[in-house]
């Protein structure tokens, strides 16, 4: 089996923002680590920034486990928004059209800038 | 440079796809890939496994195979044409499927991503589901080999999503396919497998505003353009 070898951390910035802190691989077995952080998300919470700067590794499970993500933030009328992402990764999410559904920024400060909005 | 650099394929902003010996290459050139969140239906997350006991195969080799063999595998009636380079990423696969009653259909997937145990598809607009196919093989807690096939997708349209509701119909159209590779994978390496199958539903709400995709349907465009074909032969 598949052993996931990604770690995750959650960071609350105020009530109805949640940075949720992704280092290792991101894959199919990524699943519980992930999932955990964003169960932090309260109900007051309207935007969730996954951070990025600490991603190794992304395979096409990675991929499905924010499909899967996004799925569950959208219901909850939550935005779902990254940061961190370097060239390669932001052409990944360009290639799967991620990229027009969860909102790129450069950096964390422009993520939750974009937030608000 | 990541270590899954040279396992994607790089960005593109439509498909392109030349003519292959024996294939209808309609409603692939020139259309954009359809992530899930692009599609209408439900999206399901369905993983059909089969392992390969008694085999003596790693994941490496079953996945080896299966790319270079991919055609082989599917059911009758359905063709994929790929170029002698197989599946690798940024590959474009053109698909010839039968549907009961229907002129063949024509559409396509792009290879997303590949490494030595496992393979990605993404189809573009038209073809019946939206969303990533992963072909993969790893080992289990018993030590055997598991061969996989998991989508993440939704109907990519109103017709595809109520197709996919009739009995009998719906099922064959899909979820038979993957079944049926997957049997005729583990044939190939001498095993009489049983596929399990697990269906779940991850968002049960219509995306009412993907609806206008029909307008993109694989099916209706190749019914449509099927008397010219017939015309020219």
């Amino acid at each position: 089996m598949t052993t996931a070898t990604t770690t995750t951390a959650a960071d609350r910035i105020d009530e109805r923002t949640l940075v949720i802190r992704v280092r290792g691989d991101v894959t199919a077995a990524s699943e519980g680590p992930l999932m955990a952080a964003f169960s932090q998300a309260g109900e007051k919470t309207r935007a969730i920034v996954l951070d990025f700067s600490g991603l190794d590794y992304m395979n096409s499970g990675g991929i499905g486990l924010l499909v899967t993500l996004l799925v569950r933030a959208n219901r909850q009328k939550q935005k779902l928004l990254a940061c961190g992402l370097n060239d390669h990764y932001k052409q990944i999410f360009e290639l799967t059209r991620l990229d027009e559904a969860i909102g790129i920024h450069d950096t964390e400060v422009a993520a939750l800038a974009a937030s608000k909005e | 440079m990541s270590r899954d650099d040279g396992n994607w394929a790089k960005p593109v902003k439509t498909l392109d796809a030349d003519d292959r010996a024996g294939a209808i290459s309609g409603n692939v050139r020139g259309r954009r890939l359809n992530p899930a969140n692009g599609g209408f239906g439900r999206l399901f997350q369905k993983t059909f496994q089969v392992k390969l006991a008694g085999a003596s195969v790693t994941p490496q080799e079953v996945v080896k195979t299966w790319k270079s063999e991919f055609a082989s595998f599917w059911p009758k009636g359905q063709k994929m044409f790929l170029h002698a380079t197989g599946i690798a990423p940024g590959e474009v696969g053109i698909i010839n499927a039968s549907i009961p009653g229907a002129p063949t259909m024509a559409t396509g997937v792009l290879v997303i991503y590949a490494d030595d145990v496992s393979f990605s598809f993404m189809s573009p607009e038209g073809h019946p589901f939206a969303g990533p196919l992963t072909f993969s093989a790893h080992t289990d807690e018993q030590g055997t080999t598991v061969a996989q096939v998991q989508e993440l997708t939704r109907a990519s349209d109103p017709f595809w999503e109520l197709t996919m509701m009739v009995p009998v119909l719906g099922e064959r159209m899909q979820n038979d396919i993957w079944r049926l590779t997957l049997r005729n994978l583990a044939d190939r390496f001498n095993v009489n497998g049983r596929v399990e199958s697990k269906i779940v539903v991850v968002d049960g709400h219509w995306q009412w505003r993907n609806a206008k995709n029909i307008w993109q349907n694989a099916a209706i465009r190749s019914g449509l353009t099927a008397p010219a074909r017939w015309l020219r032969r």
